[in-house]
């Protein structure tokens, strides 16, 4: 093998550069879920349970938008028979009316900019 | 490892099919809803309003000038924040840059298949609204590459904000001049408090239009400009000879905008 010293040292740095970021993570705290303020009535049910809003509650907008703007069906039914208005506006920020500590808290601690409030009103109705 | 044609030939087809089985599940995977809920159409507590086709018949005799037009105007604008961009104080130089949804214009720009060289002098100083034709056959929703644009069962053309790309060849396929793009924020143009807060505003760099209020249909309501205009306008099913846009259209002659390029448009006007 031609420049052996060279090339086993080119692939050592490629794999410590490569693998650099797991290095960092063990070396920083360990992820923290963000204290999030879910809504003033800890009574109210929201649309779906937790565990789903959490993981699909992206998807589940879509599919709201995509049901209510073309196929002309505004109304939620849930898993348990509940009615929900389809609209992000009137509906979810009824309830989740603290934007900042809401939405914003767990979408900047996952670096996700979602562009809804560039057209959707906030809670606190005004733009 | 030496591999003749025949060998490959086995291995890439074996791989193609793998592949694309593999991937048509994905996306039909995709597809599927996500929800364990249901969707209806059933409002909560009002009927929606429905039709075969939505038309809308306005009697333009029983408005005497600009005026009579400015509450319909202002209620359709108000309705789904529509910013007052032309003379806005903080302006900054975009006036050619107006949103409209619902406008008003002199006889022989909105009727210029007219050609008649004189018309009366009360036709010449009259103005005309006008607003999206909610074509049978329409222009703008065949080139929206996005389908952004896109035509209901109902005949109401409307819109997905969330899907546009504003690449405007809407606006160049809208033989009405229907279609507005957001040069600008239009939330810069808009109070702090905007007129509606139950409806979005839109954003920068997409086009917009009226969509004959199809969300206030959707809940019970006649859309905001028939409701302002104290039965003037009228709206209805063009299908149904016993609504009340059929019946004006009997009793009445009406034109409509620039019918000769086959586009069918669903607003008809009594002069």
């Amino acid at each position: 093998m031609y420049n052996k010293t060279a090339v086993i040292a080119g692939i050592v740095a490629f794999l410590v550069i490569c693998s650099s970021p797991f290095w960092c993570g063990f070396s920083s705290d360990s992820y923290k879920k963000p204290e999030i303020v879910t809504q003033k009535d800890k009574n109210k049910e929201c649309v779906e349970d937790v565990a789903f809003m959490r993981a699909e509650h992206m998807q589940l907008l879509n599919e709201w938008r995509d049901q209510a703007l073309r196929n002309g069906s505004r109304v939620y039914v849930n898993a348990k028979g509940k009615k929900f208005d389809i609209s992000l506006q009137n509906t979810c920020l009824k309830c989740h009316n603290n934007y900042e500590e809401f939405c914003d808290k767990c979408h900047k601690t996952n670096n996700v900019e979602p562009y809804c409030w560039t057209c959707h009103i906030l809670p606190k109705g005004s733009k | 490892m030496k591999k003749n044609r025949r060998s490959f030939l086995k291995v890439a087809g074996l791989s193609v099919f793998a592949l694309s089985s593999g991937l048509g599940s994905l996306a039909g995977e995709a597809k599927a809803d996500v929800a364990p809920g249901k969707y209806e159409a059933e409002p909560l507590g009002r009927k929606p309003l429905a039709a075969k086709r939505w038309a809308m018949v306005i009697d333009t005799r029983k408005f005497k000038s600009a005026d009579d037009y400015k509450p319909l105007i202002d209620a359709c604008h108000k309705e789904h924040n529509v910013p007052r961009i032309r003379g806005a104080q903080n302006a900054e130089g975009h006036d050619d840059q107006e949103i409209k949804w619902l406008w008003l214009d002199k006889f022989d720009h909105a009727f210029p298949d007219e050609m008649n060289e004189y018309l009366t002098p009360k036709i010449k100083a009259q103005v005309f609204p006008m607003l999206c034709n909610h074509c049978t056959n329409p222009p703008c929703v065949r080139v929206c590459p996005t389908q952004a644009t896109y035509k209901l069962p109902n005949g109401i053309v409307t819109m997905d904000y969330h899907r546009c790309i504003g690449c405007r060849f809407c606006m160049a396929g809208c033989p009405y001049g229907a279609r507005s793009f957001n040069f600008v924020d239009p939330r810069k143009y808009l109070p702090e408090q905007v007129p509606n807060p139950k409806f979005p505003t839109r954003m920068i760099g997409v086009v917009e239009k009226c969509t004959f209020c199809v969300e206030r249909l959707d809940k019970g309501m006649m859309p905001a400009c028939v409701e302002a205009s104290g039965g003037r306008i009228l709206f209805g099913d063009l299908e149904d000879p016993n609504s009340v846009v059929r019946k004006a259209l009997a009793e009445n002659f009406t034109i409509r905008r620039k019918p000769s390029l086959g586009t069918q448009p669903g607003v008809y006007y009594i002069i």
